[in-house]
């Protein structure tokens, strides 16, 4: 009886193919994009994200004939990401294809690229991405979540919630939020931070980072918060296909699209 | 002579909606046009469209394609997808902007104070996802497809209607609000059928073969 929450695999591809680390260590092979692209959304995928962690910049012109070819077969929509650092990326990217372009690390070092890329393109199609870290501190004894780029790499110093809400009043349409202490550990979403972030903005707010298991995905959405849940080696490696994981969200009452 | 024009006015990622009809519509001649003169020739016109309606207004107009659109709407099978939607009706709050006027009626914002569900959880704007369309009337546009279909949904603004039997769908959110109107030649859709899988994809094909009837 309304809006469903959405499932999203996510496609980290370098070099042309669909890798999956942990802690950005360890790449190991899981196949060809546009093949496994198909695979997910003839299993009900409610969108695909594609991040390319292609470091090499010889290889970026690969991401986009795979859009194409994905965009060509595959029809729900398709968010694109990683390496976007002008407006003429983002016009690239979404004439190859892509329905929605994230936006990252420039984000943070170029602010104004959000605005300029939603007043050009709408807002419908810029995502900010956000990989966060909670930062204790001791002598408080309290805590907070800070914004780091540069996959991980790089601490900024910004609050990840006033981030957030930042990029919502530059233009962005939807956050792409990842914790950085779950990323890769298959311990669940960090949900203190998706309910923060997600219940601070107006926004549509996609958890990422740290699911190991479907009832990981239901904590996200009912205790997180989150409108969409991404995920990946649970469905890269067979774990459960995304027809599964919808069917187990529904006994919790969750409305999704079957 | 083209079977279907695209109209481009550079508004948005229009390579989605082509490679939806050609897959639906194989031997068709389908192309993306700014060309007013291949609008105006083809037999039949999509207008689809993404971001904000006054740019949208203003680039129709500044490419010269504002009459043909207009001409088009007037007798040729039309299809016309999100802005394409909002853009019939007579004015916008997004900018204070006059529409077309094709059709009587408002595009509205969703109201900050109304986002709230049943169980009291904040609904997010824009609109993302995928939502329930409640076909209120017979149409050969909805041929095959379930009469609770979800669509593909990504807008912060709503068609209100002031002549409720042109709604041919409606869609919760959390209030009803008209996400598909049907008209003698034109019926369009706030929802993206070339982004929302099979539905989608039959919605489209049905188009592609539909002959309106005058007496529709």
């Amino acid at each position: 009886m309304g809006l469903a929450k959405r499932i999203i695999p996510c496609l980290d591809v370098n070099n042309g193919r669909v890798v999956k680390g942990v802690n950005f260590v360890s790449l190991r092979d899981a196949g060809d994009p546009v093949e496994i692209a198909r695979r997910y959304d003839e299993q009900g995928a409610d969108e695909l994200v594609f991040l390319d962690i292609t470091a090499s910049s010889d290889n970026r012109d690969l991401i986009l004939h795979i859009v194409e070819e994905v965009a060509a077969q595959v029809f729900i929509p398709l968010t694109v990401g990683g390496g976007v650092r002008r407006v003429e990326d983002v016009r690239r990217l979404l004439n190859a294809g892509a329905d929605k372009v994230s936006v990252n690390t420039s984000a943070v070092l170029n602010p104004q690229l959000i605005e300029e890329a939603a007043s050009h393109y709408g807002s419908q199609c810029i995502v900010v991405a956000i990989d966060a870290k909670q930062i204790r501190n001791e002598q408080h004894n309290d805590s907070r979540w800070e914004v780091f780029t540069h996959g991980g790499r790089k601490a900024t110093g910004l609050d990840a919630i006033e981030w957030a809400k930042k990029m919502q009043a530059l233009g962005a349409g939807e956050i792409l939020l990842t914790s950085m202490d779950r990323d890769g550990t298959r311990h669940g979403f960090d949900l203190a931070l998706t309910r923060a972030i997600s219940d601070a903005i107006d926004l549509p707010v996609i958890a990422s980072g740290g699911v190991g298991n479907l009832d990981h995905l239901v904590d996200g959405i009912l205790q997180g918060h989150a409108d969409a849940v991404l995920a990946a080696s649970i469905f890269h490696y067979g774990q459960h296909t995304i027809q599964e994981a919808k069917q187990y969200l529904a006994k919790y009452g969750i409305e999704v699209r079957l | 002579m083209t079977d279907i024009a695209i109209v481009d006015y550079g508004m948005g990622n229009l390579r989605s909606v082509s490679k939806a009809l050609e897959h639906v519509a194989p031997t068709a001649s389908i192309v993306v046009t700014s060309d007013p003169a291949v609008v105006e020739k083809a037999s039949r016109v999509v207008v689809p469209g993404q971001g904000a309606m006054p740019n949208c207004i203003h680039e129709l107009t500044v490419r010269g394609l504002k009459e043909v659109v207009l001409e088009a709407a007037k007798n040729k099978p039309f299809l016309g997808i999100c802005l394409g939607l909002q853009m019939l009706f007579e004015e916008s709050e997004e900018g204070n902007m006059k529409g077309l006027g094709i059709l009587p009626g408002k595009v509205r914002h969703f109201l900050r104070e109304a986002m709230i569900d049943a169980d009291g959880n904040k609904l997010k704007v824009p609109h993302m996802g995928w939502n329930q369309v409640y076909q209120t009337s017979r149409h050969p546009l909805w041929n095959d497809i379930a009469n609770d279909a979800r669509f593909y949904f990504v807008h912060s603004y709503y068609v209100e209607t002031v002549t409720p039997e042109i709604t041919a769908a409606y869609t919760l959110y959390p209030t009803s609000f008209t996400c598909a109107i049907a008209k003698d030649n034109i019926f369009a859709v706030q929802f993206h059928p070339e982004k929302s899988h099979l539905a989608g994809l039959t919605l489209l094909s049905n188009f592609a073969k539909w002959e309106p009837s005058s007496s529709h």
